[in-house]
């Protein structure tokens, strides 16, 4: 039965139902818009595959096993290899990421579960981004203002160190984000069993964002590979292996810095094999750490 | 009444600012078997006494004053915002974890002891007065993780009183059948009734007196509702049970106490069956009948 209500609401009454397509000026709006959608995704995969391409196909080429642990060749020799300089990255990355995890990961554990909201966690944040993008040099001339130059010697400690502070807020924002990320519901069901504040972040926020953290220090990681100004001011370069933390070393960055400046074509050659090794290697930690923190979900 | 004081009385019959009916009325129980009536005078294990609470500047609680009986369910009841939850989460402290709330005056105790008396350690609180969530919130560990974590929390790591633990929390929760040969896998795979029971089996596996229940079967289907239901039933031989519901089919089904509150107050308080049959208040009828709210 109609009441005047329903009167009101639909004033023309029952229409047809005509359900057929028809073309329409928003129809093809929206069609024109996922083929831009579409082509801008493409434009934006450009630069990667390009430089993944010319990498590999420069560098794969003049890929020998030796390579990974022989010494660099004398200007003008062939053969050879950029062992040192492996090793070199390899202990660098591990002494930044010694430094950088524990301090990033308590810092955004201090801003997440014991001081959000407050005033100094604001500050923190906000220096941790600050940081986050500081230009790497300076990173480099500040350890080698106090490391560098109050030892009177480059080492791969203060190297480290260097990668370390460019690691650090990565780390921070990072894991502040999977902390946070972390839903609120499990946390109360923790201290509602009698945990305490550190229990609860033991076992239940940091294992639940464990997969998440690994993620972020991954990107850490991988940045910190690649980088080449602070490490020229604080590691330098030898051609020799590395014997001890306090000497120089080797380091990809700056192998591929050096040797694709120079007129010999073995070591401009070996400087795009060394990229190449460096994106595998950077490619296959990425890979691990994700297979290693879905198993322990 | 000062947050400080520490004082024990069990003086139920303090005159109240907002209600005169918090003493249980034993007319009300005629038709019950004597038995039920004697169980409506059990001795009080919560004394919340002219509580008052504020959400910063927003006063959310004024004045409450009741006795909660041992080895009774008692249920809030009461229109979303009435302040049921916020009076729940005062009995263990869970009100603590958001800033800027507090007992503004008032005292709750607990077995005579101001539970929020300077000197009273939460987390041994935490441990006496256990709580179910509205939203099921097992943790993402197996579903034997789950039932000790209150038991390695203390440093209790014995298998074999761990085993003897799960399977005891788990037939207590009515879940020891169906979790039996999936101990060990994810408790997130578990129904959401399951869930919510396995949460009940974690809270009485650290042995609490009370047990706090925050709308426990809201997200829940009529299948799963009827055995946390059953459940309620079996564990209030040992516990004392407090419940916040929206059903009020669920408060007379499962409640001894009803406790009706409206914007912040105690309006009444009696045995379930008077409420719901013979309430003293308008406000407690019209909403119970469904005029408002």
């Amino acid at each position: 039965m109609a009441t005047p209500n329903q009167a009101t609401l639909r004033p023309n009454g029952p229409k047809d139902m005509d359900l057929s397509r028809k073309p329409r000026v928003r129809l093809l709006f929206s069609k024109g818009m996922d083929i831009l959608v579409g082509l801008v995704t493409l434009a934006a995969l450009i630069p990667l595959v390009s430089v993944l391409y010319m990498v590999a196909r420069k560098g794969a080429g003049n890929f020998r096993w030796e390579m990974l642990w022989k010494l660099p060749p004398a200007a003008g020799i062939d053969g050879g290899g950029f062992g040192n300089a492996l090793l070199g990255t390899l202990i660098l990355v591990a002494v930044g990421t010694l430094v950088s995890v524990p301090l990033g990961i308590l810092t955004a554990i201090f801003l997440t579960e014991y001081s959000q909201g407050t005033k100094s966690a604001r500050i923190i944040r906000f220096c941790a981004k600050i940081l986050s993008g500081l230009p790497s040099i300076l990173a480099g001339v500040f350890i080698f203002g106090v490391l560098v130059v109050t030892t009177r010697s480059f080492s791969v400690m203060a190297g480290g160190l260097a990668l370390g502070i460019l690691m650090l807020p990565i780390i921070i924002l990072a894991t502040e984000e999977a902390l946070l990320r972390v839903p609120r519901f499990l946390r109360e069901a923790s201290l509602a069993l009698g945990a305490n504040r550190t229990q609860t972040v033991l076992h239940i926020t940091l294992p639940a964002a464990g997969s998440t953290i690994i993620t972020g220090v991954m990107l850490a990681v991988a940045r910190a590979a690649g980088e080449t100004a602070p490490i020229i001011f604080t590691a330098l370069f030898t051609s020799y292996w590395i014997s001890s933390l306090n000497e120089p070393t080797a380091s990809m960055a700056v192998l591929i810095y050096n040797f694709s400046s120079v007129p010999y074509d073995n070591m401009v050659n070996m400087a795009w094999t060394a990229s190449f090794v460096l994106i595998v290697i950077v490619l296959v930690t990425n890979i691990v750490s994700h297979l290693v923190a879905n198993r322990s979900k | 009444m000062s947050l400080k004081s520490n004082t024990t009385t069990m003086d139920e019959s303090i005159p109240t600012t907002q209600t005169e009916e918090v003493v249980i009325s034993p007319d009300a129980l005629s038709s019950s078997p004597a038995e039920k009536a004697a169980r409506l005078n059990a001795p009080t294990v919560i004394d919340i006494e002219n509580v008052d609470f504020h959400y910063g500047k927003n006063k959310a609680l004024h004045g409450i004053h009741f006795p909660i009986k041992e080895k009774l369910v008692t249920a809030f009841i009461g229109p979303s915002g009435c302040g049921k939850s916020t009076l729940l989460r005062c009995l263990n402290r869970m009100n603590d974890l958001i800033d800027g709330t507090r007992v503004s005056s008032g005292s709750i105790k607990i077995s005579g002891v101001d539970i929020y008396h300077p000197s009273v350690d939460v987390i041994e609180l935490r441990k006496r007065v256990g709580m179910v969530f509205q939203k099921s919130n097992p943790f993402p560990k197996s579903v034997y993780e789950n039932v000790v974590y209150g038991l390695r929390l203390q440093g209790i790591n014995d298998k074999a009183r761990l085993d003897e633990t799960v399977e005891r929390s788990l037939r207590g929760a009515a879940l020891w059948e169906e979790v039996r040969d999936r101990l060990h896998t994810s408790a997130l795979g578990l129904s959401g009734g399951q869930q919510q029971r396995l949460c009940i089996a974690r809270a009485i596996a650290v042995e609490p007196e009370i047990i706090l229940m925050d709308e426990p079967c809201s997200a829940l289907d009529p299948i799963a509702t009827v055995k946390v239901e059953e459940l309620i039933h079996q564990l209030k031989q040992d516990y004392t049970i407090v419940i916040v519901t929206h059903n009020m089919q669920q408060a007379g089904r499962c409640s001894d106490v009803t406790a009706f509150f409206y914007m912040g107050r105690l309006i009444e308080m009696d045995a379930t069956e008077k409420i719901f049959t013979n309430p003293t208040q308008k406000q407690t009828e019209d909403y119970i009948s469904g005029r408002f709210g």
